[in-house]
């Protein structure tokens, strides 16, 4: 077993409330006429050393909260506690651009797509040094040992250095993508399904490689997916979207052993098993993720929940701790005996 | 499951619908030859639902579109047959890859009898006619093609398309069907696509990675409705996907396919408990599960996928076989061999080691 978590220690990324609202505008004067509640009303914390592992299904807002993290955007509301190196809390939510720069190289981003994230006109030297030169980092001849350096912790040879990504597989293009992720020697990094897009046999690899980095450089991790099955073999907790808001945050032993929200469990009972003899139940969950700019009254998942009562179509419910660092956003979270499989 | 069929059964259960034998497509590239697929056999029955898996570049969307006739320039099978059973006034049976693909017979084929689901029913639909425009209009030009010549109105065709959208579970059927596909969401889009397939009762079904691009609790939905209209029509399914989560919950019959060959074929549950080829049981530990230990070190498949052009010489997996024989996988193909009542297997592990390599 790796993990790095520790009980004790203070967190190294504390979001609180955090909200990203986008506007529907129309006609000649742009006028709003409602907005997207892409993030609403988010709170987690991130322990150094862990990796949170973030699900949720297309459109439930795990993209638009991990780029509010990374201040790729800018959240309408909130805060982003972040413990600097020295140990001092900032929050990066309100930040401008030059007060982010010397913070930027401490929180990374893993993309999705080895093949669109890397410049195509430029070798592996150029595409991992860039973020070394943007950090000042101006002599080549210690650029290009670090890249050597940086291929080699990624598995890749450091003679590979000269050539341009087409020649390399998707495999190996996401270990480049991990290593310009690495550069700059970031503690958090954030992974946006950092291997849907490998194929299986590359996809194991990809995921030993995270799990070695992270214990050899204490790196802390939000992992971004949306295959269970991934994020439970990656992740120290378990965080799950919907519809903006978390519905579910506890440990992943717990959370796949004793899911507290009834959307967790219908999504962990969907996954189809690689095993013919257990069969996907027939409890199916019935219905669409509704739309984050029009999103049912109460709970968002009542008209889609199976113990929904009166209760949950008037009373919005709030994510409570159910049981020591088990969190879930439902009235009946005491109640009901879920299942995951 | 699948029954096993016993002599009682009709001819139906016996004959495959569908068997392909010792396919082979090329792509003549000024680069070089690709052998895209080299060498596929496997059958299909009526009523089965046969899953085909592998990883990108296996062959397994090309293998799908051969059978259709879907091949496109510098594309061509080069060898090998496509047998296609016809049922009807005159039984008989097509070899599908002698037909021309603009040829009258191979459109009389296409949509009516062998249906495909596309993986993208977003870019599969045209986003200029309403979905229902595009089924009825199928509907029609299937029935007038017809032997029997009987035509169908465009009121009786809309009629039908509305009871198709009902029984693939479409909500409000006679709004829906005159809606643009871009109007609809990804479920309900790939809902209208299978009832677009469904539209002339095909007795052979191609899902090519139907639910890839799709919700997990959208995939279960989507799932069960296939599972549940295959059991209905009793059509037969060819199911392309590499998720073996998917092919363990839908297929009766695996085939197992890398870089061009069949690996391993077989009944789901000897793919899945008792694998025979290195590739498959290694694919299989390589996978996370949702049961297994967390934070582990999982077990992987060394290497990575060849390029098309630099296909290894002998056993297509052997660079990457943890169990390769020296001086034989490397210099010999091995053949499709019995490893179970049912099962396949292409490795020199099952050969008689004094055959010649």
């Amino acid at each position: 077993m790796i993990s790095l978590a520790g009980e004790n220690v203070p967190p190294l990324l504390d979001v609180r409330g955090l909200r990203k609202y986008f506007p529907v505008t129309r006609g000649f004067f742009r006028r709003v006429v409602a907005q997207v509640r892409a993030v609403d009303d988010v709170s987690f914390a991130v322990r150094q050393g862990e990796t949170l592992g973030l699900v949720g299904e297309s459109g439930c807002g795990k993209t638009t909260l991990s780029r509010s993290i990374l201040r790729a955007i800018e959240p309408t509301a909130g805060q982003v506690l972040y413990r600097t190196r020295e140990g001092k809390v900032v929050d990066l939510a309100p930040m401008s651009g030059a007060e982010l720069k010397p913070l930027r190289r401490d929180v990374q981003m893993i993309f999705q797509d080895p093949f669109g994230s890397l410049n195509p006109r430029m070798t592996l030297l150029d595409n991992v040094g860039e973020p070394l030169l943007v950090n000042g980092m101006r002599s080549r001849r210690e650029r290009t040992e670090r890249v050597a350096g940086l291929l080699q912790l990624v598995g890749l040879r450091p003679e590979f250095m000269h050539r341009f990504p087409h020649a390399f597989s998707g495999g190996q293009r996401q270990r480049i993508g991990i290593a310009r992720a690495l550069a700059t020697s970031p503690r958090l990094v954030v992974a946006d399904e950092p291997v849907s897009a490998l194929d299986v046999s590359v996809q194991a690899q990809v995921l030993n490689l995270l799990l070695e980095l992270q214990s050899r450089l204490r790196l802390t991790f939000i992992f971004v997916a949306h295959d269970l099955s991934v994020v439970r073999h990656i992740s120290d907790r378990v965080a799950v979207m919907y519809v903006g808001q978390l519905v579910e945050l506890a440990p992943t032993e717990a959370v796949f052993a004793r899911p507290r929200h009834p959307y967790t469990a219908a999504l962990m009972r969907a996954v189809p098993v690689p095993d013919p003899r257990i069969a996907v139940g027939d409890a199916i969950l019935k219905g669409e993720v509704p739309s984050p700019a029009a999103p049912p009254s109460g709970c968002y998942f009542h008209p889609r929940c199976r113990f929904a009562q009166d209760r949950c179509c008037r009373e919005a419910p709030l994510l409570r701790e159910v049981s020591p660092g088990h969190f879930a956003r439902c009235h009946f979270a005491e109640q009901l005996s879920l299942q995951a499989a | 499951m699948p029954p096993t069929p016993t002599a009682a059964e009709s001819r139906e259960q016996i004959e495959p619908l569908l068997s392909v034998r010792d396919l082979r497509v090329v792509f003549e590239l000024e680069e070089g030859t690709v052998r895209a697929v080299d060498g596929v056999s496997f059958n299909v029955r009526a009523g089965q639902v046969v899953g085909i898996v592998g990883e990108s570049g296996c062959g397994k969307s090309v293998t799908m579109k051969a059978i259709l006739q879907l091949i496109e320039t510098p594309g061509r099978i080069s060898r090998g047959e496509i047998l296609y059973r016809q049922n009807g006034a005159r039984p008989r049976v097509l070899d599908l890859a002698r037909l021309r693909p603009r040829g009258a017979l191979m459109r009389a084929l296409r949509g009516a009898e062998i249906a495909l689901i596309p993986q993208e029913p977003m870019a599969a639909f045209s986003p200029v006619h309403t979905v229902g425009q595009q089924i009825i209009e199928a509907i029609m030009l299937h029935a007038s093609r017809h032997p029997d010549g009987r035509s169908i109105s465009r009121h009786d065709a809309r009629v039908m398309t509305i009871e198709l959208f009902r029984d693939v579970g479409i909500s409000m059927p006679e709004q829906r069907v005159d809606a643009y596909s871009w109007q609809l969401s990804g479920g309900l889009r790939q809902r209208a696509m299978i009832a677009m397939a469904l539209s002339c009762r095909p007795r052979l079904l191609i899902a090519d990675e139907p639910t890839t691009a799709i919700d997990v609790t959208t995939q279960a939905q989507i799932l069960a409705l296939l599972r549940e209209l295959q059991r209905k029509y009793d059509t037969a399914i060819i199911f392309i996907t590499h998720d073996l989560g998917v092919i363990a919950q839908v297929a009766h019959y695996v085939v197992v396919m890398y870089l061009g060959s069949v690996m391993e074929e077989g009944p789901v549950d000897d793919i899945f408990h008792a694998p025979k080829h290195p590739y498959t049981k290694a694919l299989l530990r390589s996978i996370p599960s949702l049961y297994g230990e967390t934070r582990m070190i999982l077990p992987v498949i060394a290497g990575a996928l060849p390029h098309p052009f630099n296909r290894p010489p002998g056993c297509p997996f052997h660079p990457r076989c943890d169990l390769v024989i020296p001086h034989r996988c490397a210099h010999a193909v091995p053949r499709l061999v019995p490893v179970g009542l049912q099962q396949q297997a292409s490795c020199f592990l099952y050969h008689d080691p004094a055959e010649p390599a």
